[in-house]
């Protein structure tokens, strides 16, 4: 397969020798890996480090306190809100998954198989990164007109006679929150899918049909697991971008839904830094189980 | 050019009102004092309403320094004075915050006396009462926070003393907004928010601090609760307004909640929502897009806010001195004016009135029928000739403020219970 090549130059074994060459490979391999490791350290581990230590602190009104208490904990798991909370960003982020899946599988599949010169891949697959052109937020807000009670869709459906009364659902509940998610994170899922499909050796599937198999049955045997790696890290961006996100719940809603990141964003508001942070920890623990589960499935590193 | 002018009257303020060693200094080099101004910086932050670019112009030409201004939502105003000190050197903030932010030390305390208009402040920041017959409303009452005992204090004095918190400078009265095209009858008291007639039609501001004082208005007018004070409440009775008001939003009483200015604005522009919890400058916003909008005034009356300036604990020396010539700028009437032209009140109104006009004064102070159309400091139309302003003169309406905005005692207790409203 066309990543062969790859594998074989991270896997090349290095020399054996126990001589100064070994040696001095030992040290060249540690300083490559210094410079990224020290930004990781900086960036990543750190502020994590700075906001575990934080949950356990106390807060007043106006300061924080260092402290090595279990307030915060206790609170956050003795409220019935926290369960709630969860409850609704995992949901948030399942449906979410499902439809980034369905549509954005179906638009990789067709950018990968059914457009056949790679002139014209290249252009489509371009076309779709144009939204992305503008800023997150003016993508999601733009939707706010448009599903209003007099905005275009109600207006437009009133206007069919399919309607009598403006729906008052399309603004302001889950379904414009999960309508701006699919909408935003269809992307993150079809850059990973199309990119593995287009490794996929075609004539694997040549083989599939000379075998017999229907077009269902190709998709399904051969397609769908040669790309679960594409699927999977897919998955792992909108699930994480669904259970960290806190304005999308805030203007698709109206405020009126709540997800973790809306209860982190209103502690840090008030100044709870210790609270919101206790809830960034449970969030963080959370969302690694998460994918924790999901690389149980598929080991991305064999697969890529 | 016009520097020279610039000297002198800064070389006068100084000499009247400032400490020896500075005005020492000032006589010797008074040309470095000149030239000093020229240099300095002050940063300021606060919340929109009053952090415009058109006051920092003003200032640079009248007093010569800069000031940089920094718009940010209460929340975060009430985050960076408390945890960020030196990133600032004079906070512009809501009284319920300086009850908040006081404490941590990062402000300090002003000298009345070098505040030359002092005596012409309004009661209200003062001595608490509009008129000396007004009762003092419920809330974060800006008189209660105005004042300290001493420099360094933390804890607020009861009386007027010679040390302020924050000099007054924009302040309010709030109602709710209605659509009245859309309404089409009068509404006369808070309660009508919750009115199962407005399901799915209502909104309320997600900024829990005013949003609670909102829901208490409410309350009182339904007959469900009396408070002793809505400013601060006890546990039972946060337990008791939340009930009622969850136990609305599950029947699908709310649209929406908002959060900023302009959420409000559009909410009740496209109609999404025809009553709801708004600040005067959005109603005129709506209006000025040719939307009918009524700042409805009520019986029970009006739920109050006020800001003002505050100086960084970090301030010393010339930009101190700069400082204090600017509060004392701010007094002198052309903030007030351009703020007064925006449907607010100034803290020293007489000297507003000399940066109005007669129209404009008779409108917006005096709640009588503009002769002509208003117009405010941008050039948008107000109010056509012959409109009144929506609750009357200033005496009417801010001498029915029912409370201020405010911190309670069991502030944190409240915001638990707003997250949980919000989660319902």
């Amino acid at each position: 397969m066309t990543d062969q090549p790859l594998s074989k130059i991270i896997s090349r074994p290095r020399s054996p020798s126990r001589g100064r060459g070994g040696w001095s490979n030992q040290v060249s391999g540690w300083l490559l890996a210094a410079p990224l490791a020290a930004v990781l350290l900086v960036f990543l581990v750190l502020p994590i480090v700075m906001i575990v230590i934080v949950s356990f602190w106390g807060a007043t009104e106006f300061s924080i306190f260092p402290a090595f208490q279990f307030d915060n904990y206790t609170f956050l798991f003795g409220s019935e809100v926290t369960y709630r909370v969860f409850l609704n960003t995992i949901k948030y982020a399942l449906i979410t998954w499902i439809f980034t899946l369905l549509i954005g599988f179906t638009v990789a599949y067709f950018l990968a198989f059914h457009v056949r010169t790679l002139n014209w891949q290249i252009a489509l697959f371009l076309l779709c990164t144009i939204p992305f052109w503008t800023s997150n937020i003016i993508r999601m807000i733009s939707w706010i007109p448009f599903l209003g009670r007099n905005g275009l869709a109600n207006s437009t459906l009133l206007s069919w006679g399919v309607i009598d009364q403006p729906l008052e659902w399309l603004l302001f509940s889950d379904f414009s929150v999960i309508l701006a998610f699919v909408h935003l994170y269809t992307l993150f899922m079809v850059v990973p899918i199309f990119n593995t499909m287009m490794r996929i050796d075609k004539s694997l599937i040549e083989a599939a049909v000379d075998a017999g198999a229907s077009g269902w049955q190709t998709l399904w045997h051969v397609i769908i697991p040669l790309t679960k790696p594409g699927i999977m890290i897919g998955t792992i961006f909108v699930v994480t971008l669904v259970m960290g996100d806190f304005i999308t719940v805030r203007f698709m809603s109206g405020s009126q839904s709540a997800n973790v990141g809306r209860l982190i964003s209103n502690d840090i508001a008030l100044l709870q830094y210790p609270s919101a942070s206790a809830t960034a920890v449970i969030l963080l623990i959370t969302v690694l189980m998460v994918i924790g589960i999901l690389l149980r499935f598929v080991d991305i590193r064999k697969e890529l | 050019m016009t520097t020279i002018p610039k000297i002198r009257y800064s070389r006068r303020a100084v000499l009247k009102t400032g400490g020896a060693a500075v005005a020492a200094s000032t006589l010797s080099a008074p040309m470095v004092w000149g030239q000093a101004t020229k240099d300095i910086t002050l940063r300021q932050f606060g919340t929109g309403v009053s952090n415009l670019n058109e006051v920092a112009q003003k200032v640079k030409e009248d007093l010569g320094f800069t000031l940089e201004m920094t718009a940010l939502d209460s929340d975060s105003v009430t985050q960076r004075a408390a945890t960020q000190p030196d990133s600032f050197d004079i906070a512009d903030i809501e009284y319920w915050i300086c009850k908040k932010v006081w404490p941590t030390g990062n402000l300090q305390a002003m000298d009345v006396s070098k505040i030359k208009r002092y005596d012409q402040i309004v009661g209200i920041f003062k001595s608490g009462k509009l008129t000396p017959e007004s009762e003092i409303a419920q809330g974060t009452a800006p008189h209660s926070v105005g004042f300290v005992p001493e420099p360094g204090a933390t804890s607020f004095a009861d009386e007027e003393t010679n040390w302020m918190t924050l000099i007054p400078t924009i302040y309010n009265a709030d109602t709710l907004g209605i659509r009245p095209d859309l309404i089409g009858r009068p509404i006369n008291n808070w309660s009508e928010l919750l009115n199962p007639e407005f399901r799915g039609k209502a909104s309320i501001l997600d900024i829990s601090s005013i949003g609670i004082m909102d829901m208490a208005m409410v309350c009182e007018s339904m007959g469900e609760i009396q408070y002793a004070d809505k400013g601060n409440m006890t546990r039972e009775e946060i337990d008791k307004t939340f009930a009622i008001f969850t136990e609305a939003k599950q029947n699908g009483q709310f649209r929406a909640f908002w959060k900023t200015f302009d959420e409000s604005v559009n909410l009740m522009a496209s109609g999404e929502v025809v009553i709801q919890s708004m600040w005067s400058p959005a109603i005129t916003a709506v209006k000025t897009r040719g939307i009918p909008c009524v700042y409805q005034p009520l019986e029970e009356g009006y739920r109050s806010w006020g800001g003002g300036i505050g100086l960084s604990n970090s301030l010393s020396g010339l930009e101190l001195d700069a400082a204090y010539e600017y509060i004392n700028w701010y007094l002198e009437g052309w903030v007030g004016g351009f703020l007064m032209r925006q449907g607010y009140y100034s803290a020293v109104p007489e000297t507003s009135k000399d940066h109005m006009s007669e129209n404009e004064w008779g409108y917006w102070f005096e709640g009588k029928e503009a002769v002509e159309d208003i117009t405010n400091p941008f050039g948008d139309v107000m109010a056509a000739a012959g409109e009144t302003r929506d609750g009357g003169s200033f005496n009417d309406r801010m001498g029915a403020v029912a409370c201020w905005n405010a911190v309670m005692d069991e502030n944190q207790y409240m915001v638990r219970k707003w997250n949980e409203f919000i989660a319902a």
